[in-house]
């Protein structure tokens, strides 16, 4: 089995976010990078299949190349090769249409990632992908089994989820619990320098989104504390002050 | 302009969120046009002319009962060319959100998911999305004629604007293997308030101890209406079910109010529920950091404080 993991390199979940010229750019400064927290599970899922039944695992990354750290840590994790696509990922069409260029060829029988970036949160690059190669996209998946030339997957939905039988291939945007998060070891680290990454250029891509300007959410305003023998008071703030009940 | 909005039901009921689709589509300006797939109550739909749609389309076609997203999204499309619809409003969920991103694919349109406001078009089409899982906005330009526009809860008001509108029967054919992903079987809660939809939310964190203790939280959300929610550890222990969990990796919640027992407020608890409009936080920490983010606080044991604001609540009642 053939499996391409799509991963976005993003801050860290406990980042402070800010932006500089203008509110134009986002400022790396002081920002830790990670493999995205749901792209990280879909990593871990292709693992736990290659382990238990066997398959070649590449994982891809539309960055420039102060991402290549982090796709060196999904290649420790137990990926077997990773493609870098030479660009700066603008947005969701742009980044979809270049793993789907890549992929399109190459004839993987499942298509991992996150079910969204944790900067961008567009929450469609899995779908995009699964349209323009003609194939299903199922998003977000919580459970995938392979059985054979058939996956049986678990999706959920407001309130619940819903069992899904599908043939291979397709892309599922991956949330957890699809599998736990798996940390590198020492042995993964080493082989990890050593297992190919290859830089390919982008292909030209018409998204039609022009980013404007970024800002941040204006700041709370101070807690008001009420002592725990004064919850009626609480009640009559929730109904007069704030109008929430 | 034409717009399309595909307004996604539920046990044969429009959601919510899909009104505000409605109201939003209405707000932009043009002619409405209200797409439902499946079964769905007539009344229910004609209603949507109350909240702005000139016209109702539905495939009641029972192949539609089940949210297949590639199959739906095919009907979506082909919907689209045929109303010579430039706009298609879907509201962000777990099935909106997959298939807006094959529709605008299908179409070449200009996609935003997660817009939280309505375009501003006094320079070309922009509208603003939230990013960084509720840390920061981004202002983008659509800049394609056809436009693909998910919305986040709260993106619009839901108003009575007009009066119920005739439901005119409509036919799309999607090929059979559109429909390759087959729903074999589902689970879903029943006679609750549902999370991403609740007004009210009370959710709780680890220092709730375990899971005997949540009938507390349980009756409390039943006297206010509200919906159930935890933070991650609660739900990785199986306290509580999955889709309970709030946060980064979790569900994003937008109630009016959010009522936290006994979490901490780490930073990627509090990426799900920074869009909340009020927060309360019940911590026996005084330090504990969700403090810095709430409106209401108070610092006391879970165990004495819920019952006696139960009882207030009730007595307000
Ligand atoms: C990549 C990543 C993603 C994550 N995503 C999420 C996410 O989506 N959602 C999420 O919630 N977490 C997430 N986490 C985990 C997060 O960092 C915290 O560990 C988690 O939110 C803590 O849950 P908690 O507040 O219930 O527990 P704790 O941090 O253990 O806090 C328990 C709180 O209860 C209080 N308490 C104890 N007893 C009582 C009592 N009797 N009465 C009142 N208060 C009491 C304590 O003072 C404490 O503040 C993520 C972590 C990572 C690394």
């Amino acid at each position: 089995m053939k499996i391409l993991v799509c991963i976005s390199h993003v801050p860290d979940t406990t980042s402070k976010i800010n932006f500089t010229d203008n509110n134009s750019r986002f400022d790396p400064q002081g920002v830790q990078f990670i493999i995205g927290p749901y792209d990280d599970y879909a990593l871990a899922r292709a693992v736990e299949l290659k382990e238990s039944s066997g398959a070649a695992i590449t994982v891809l990354n539309v960055g420039l190349v102060d991402t290549e750290p982090t796709i060196r840590k999904a290649l420790a994790i137990g990926a077997d090769e990773a493609v870098r696509v030479n660009a700066e990922p603008t947005d969701s069409f742009f980044v979809a249409t270049q793993i789907a260029e890549y992929a399109r060829a190459k004839s993987f029988d499942l298509i991992l990632m996150g079910r969204e970036s944790i900067d961008y949160n567009g929450g469609v690059v899995h779908g995009i992908v699964g349209e323009l190669l003609g194939i299903p996209s199922v998003s977000p998946v919580m459970k995938l089994d392979i059985e054979g030339n058939t996956a049986k997957l678990a999706r959920e939905i407001e309130g619940g989820k819903e069992y899904l039988e599908l043939p291979l291939p397709f892309v599922a945007g991956c949330q957890e619990p699809i599998a736990e998060w798996k940390i590198p070891n020492m042995r993964g680290i080493m082989s990890a320098r050593t297992k190919p990454l290859n830089v390919i250029e982008p292909v030209a891509v018409d998204s039609g989104i022009k980013p404007q300007q970024f800002e941040l959410p204006p700041p709370k305003g101070t807690v008001k504390m009420i002592a725990p023998e004064n919850v009626a008071e609480l009640v009559s703030l929730l109904k007069n002050e704030a109008k929430v009940l | 302009m034409n717009i399309l909005v595909f307004v996604e039901s539920a046990e044969g009921k429009i959601k919510k969120n899909s009104l505000e689709a409605v109201a939003y589509a209405y707000a932009i300006g043009g002619k409405v046009t209200a797409l439902a797939l499946g079964d769905v109550g007539s009344e229910e739909l004609q209603n949507l002319g109350k909240y702005g749609a000139s016209s109702v389309l539905h495939v009641s076609d029972s192949k539609f009962n089940q949210g297949v997203i590639q199959a739906y999204a095919t009907a979506i499309a082909i919907t689209m060319q045929n109303e010579s619809a430039d706009i298609l409003v879907i509201s962000d969920s777990s099935l909106g959100t997959p298939i807006a991103a094959r529709v605008a694919a299908r179409v070449g349109a200009s996609l935003a998911t997660n817009v939280v406001s309505l375009p501003d078009t006094s320079k070309g089409f922009n509208v603003k999305r939230s990013i960084y899982t509720g840390k920061a906005f981004a202002n983008v330009e659509l800049t394609k004629t056809k436009k693909v526009i998910g919305i986040k809860k709260n993106a619009a008001e839901v108003k009575e604007v007009g009066s119920p509108v005739s439901v005119t029967p409509f036919q799309v054919t999607v090929p059979e293997t559109d429909f390759n992903a087959r729903i074999t079987s589902s689970e879903k809660a029943t006679g609750e308030v549902l999370l991403p939809e609740a007004n009210i939310v009370v959710s709780g964190g680890r220092g709730m101890k375990g899971p005997e203790h949540w009938g507390m939280i349980e009756d409390l959300a039943k006297t206010l209406g509200a919906a159930t929610g935890c933070s991650k550890p609660v739900s990785d222990m199986g306290w509580r079910p999955h889709h309970e969990h709030v946060g980064q990796t979790g569900v994003k919640v937008a109630p009016q109010l959010y009522i936290a027992i006994g979490i901490s407020g780490a930073i990627q608890h509090l990426a799900g529920v920074n869009s909340s409009k009020c927060i309360v936080v019940i911590n026996k920490d005084a330090d504990a950091p969700f403090f810095k983010a709430a409106d209401y606080g108070i610092v006391g044991d879970a165990f004495d404080v819920l019952p006696k604001l139960h009882e207030a609540l009730k007595a307000a009642k």
